[in-house]
């Protein structure tokens, strides 16, 4: 597993759906980080996930099948 | 010193808990789901792997769908107080816990209509009673898994398979059994799962929570409290999603990580491994009683569908009586009178003197059961 060169993060509304996510994309082997929100996107549980924006789908894959909300993923 | 008061709480805790709860405070401390620093992100991986765990060991589908509150009276209550309205029917047994039954009764006082299934003297029950009571306005059908009083585990997987075929919310309070014997939201037909952290569990007091299965729409299951959460900091209105919605304030973080460990320890070890340990001790305790004279023991007499708790008298002796004399002369700690269950005693006939309890756990020995027999024995036949 390589770094890829860009970023994308996921905003969600709790913090327990955040970590619920890292948790199942660390169980598949996928590089993922709790960070801060930046402060050009807005959210108020104050965490988002990232990880690799080539990961895109599988981390939407995730998402989807286990019914976890979130607001909204965007490119860094 | 011999601790037998495990159906109030447990009584040594392993000692992963006891490290588990001074890490967290030494070294994390932060409040979990209220910022961004790792500190807090810590908290709350601590606060979803007890999801987690607790997912695992109920087999629930979403570790998000499990909420955490104070202990498993406040589960209760908010599954009554926020499901049932005037109206509405509710189904319960007589051998319930006063968690169940004054919630029940302040419910009925608006209007919500209560019916008491009772029970056999040993604190069984018939499940087709449960099923003859099916109103068309039959709402919910609330049980104990075991009683507190006697023991007994009550047919769960029966009730619930007939409350899903009727469309009825089933919910369990399992304040006894979670830890101690096998439980599983699908097996066992359970929609609403109730439970302590501190009794069989492990966990320090002040933790517990509810299990809300997949086949419950959870708004029709008004938060009996509402504020922060650490979401949706924006709207002055409550999220409508899990766990928020039921989850408000900051959480007994410090307790969790305790309870987390807890967890860990049983599904380590093993719950059949737990029960088949305690229903030794459990069976060498009501053989030793029901062998001394003017001693009745209640409940059922083997081991079969029972937890490690076990109601007894001594003839023409008062449960207070008894109960001091253990502490004080033979250093047994134990519960005695009416156990806040006083529909159980009125149906195993103990109503209102009550029972001495003994409620053992992994922890005592065949040495424990032993020792307490042989006080028994002396306190019945008049000595000291």
């Amino acid at each position: 597993m390589t770094e890829s060169k860009t970023k994308s993060v996921v905003i969600f509304y709790s913090t327990s759906g955040a970590i619920k996510t890292e948790s199942l994309a660390k169980k598949q082997g996928l590089i993922v980080k709790l960070i801060p929100v930046p402060r050009h996107l807005s959210s108020d549980c104050g965490i988002c996930l990232s990880f690799n924006s080539d990961d895109i789908q599988k981390i939407e894959k995730i998402l989807s099948d286990n019914k976890i909300e979130f607001d909204d993923i965007y490119d860094l | 010193m011999i601790y037998f008061d495990n159906a109030a709480t447990s009584y040594p805790k392993p000692k992963e808990v006891i490290e588990a709860i001074i890490d967290f405070t030494e070294n994390i401390g932060a409040s979990p789901g209220r910022s961004g620093h790792r500190l807090s992100i810590e908290a709350g991986r601590i606060l979803y792997q007890c999801r987690d765990n607790l997912a695992k060991m109920f087999n629930a589908s979403d570790p998000l769908r499990i909420i955490f509150t104070l202990n498993v009276t406040e589960a209760i209550n908010m599954v009554l107080k926020g499901l049932l309205h005037t109206g509405d029917h509710v189904i319960t047994s007589s051998m319930e816990h006063n968690a169940v039954m004054r919630p029940l009764r302040e419910l009925e006082k608006t209007g919500v209509q209560v019916q008491v299934i009772p029970c056999y003297t040993d604190g069984t029950l018939e499940p087709e009673y449960i099923e003859k009571a099916i109103k068309e306005n039959t709402t919910l059908i609330v049980l104990n898994h075991a009683s507190n009083v006697t023991g007994t585990v009550l047919p769960i997987r029966s009730v619930g398979e007939i409350a899903r075929k009727r469309n009825i919310l089933f919910l369990v309070d399992t304040a006894q059994t979670a830890g101690a014997c096998p439980l599983d939201m699908e097996n066992d037909n359970i929609d609403l799962l109730a439970f302590t952290g501190h009794k069989g569990l492990f966990g320090p007091t002040g933790t517990g929570g509810l299990v809300i299965g997949e086949s419950v729409d959870i708004h029709r299951i008004a938060p009996i409290k509402t504020g922060g959460t650490g979401s949706r900091s924006e709207s002055e209105n409550h999220p409508d999603f899990l766990p928020d919605l039921y989850e408000s304030g900051t959480s007994n973080i410090v307790g969790i990580a305790g309870l987390n460990a807890g967890i860990r320890y049983i599904l380590k070890k093993g719950i059949k491994q737990i029960h088949q340990q305690e229903m030794s001790l459990t069976n060498k305790l009501i053989s030793g009683l029901m062998g001394i004279p003017r001693v009745t023991v209640y409940g059922k007499e083997n081991t079969e569908n029972r937890v490690a708790v076990v109601s007894f008298n001594i003839q023409n002796q008062s449960p207070s009586d008894i109960g001091l004399k253990l502490d004080e002369e033979y250093d047994l700690m134990c519960r005695v009178g009416l156990h806040c269950s006083p529909a159980a005693h009125k149906t195993i006939g103990t109503f209102p003197t009550g029972t001495v309890r003994f409620g053992m756990s992994i922890f005592n020995t065949d040495g424990d059961i032993e020792k307490a027999v042989m006080a028994v024995h002396k306190i019945a036949k008049g000595e000291k």
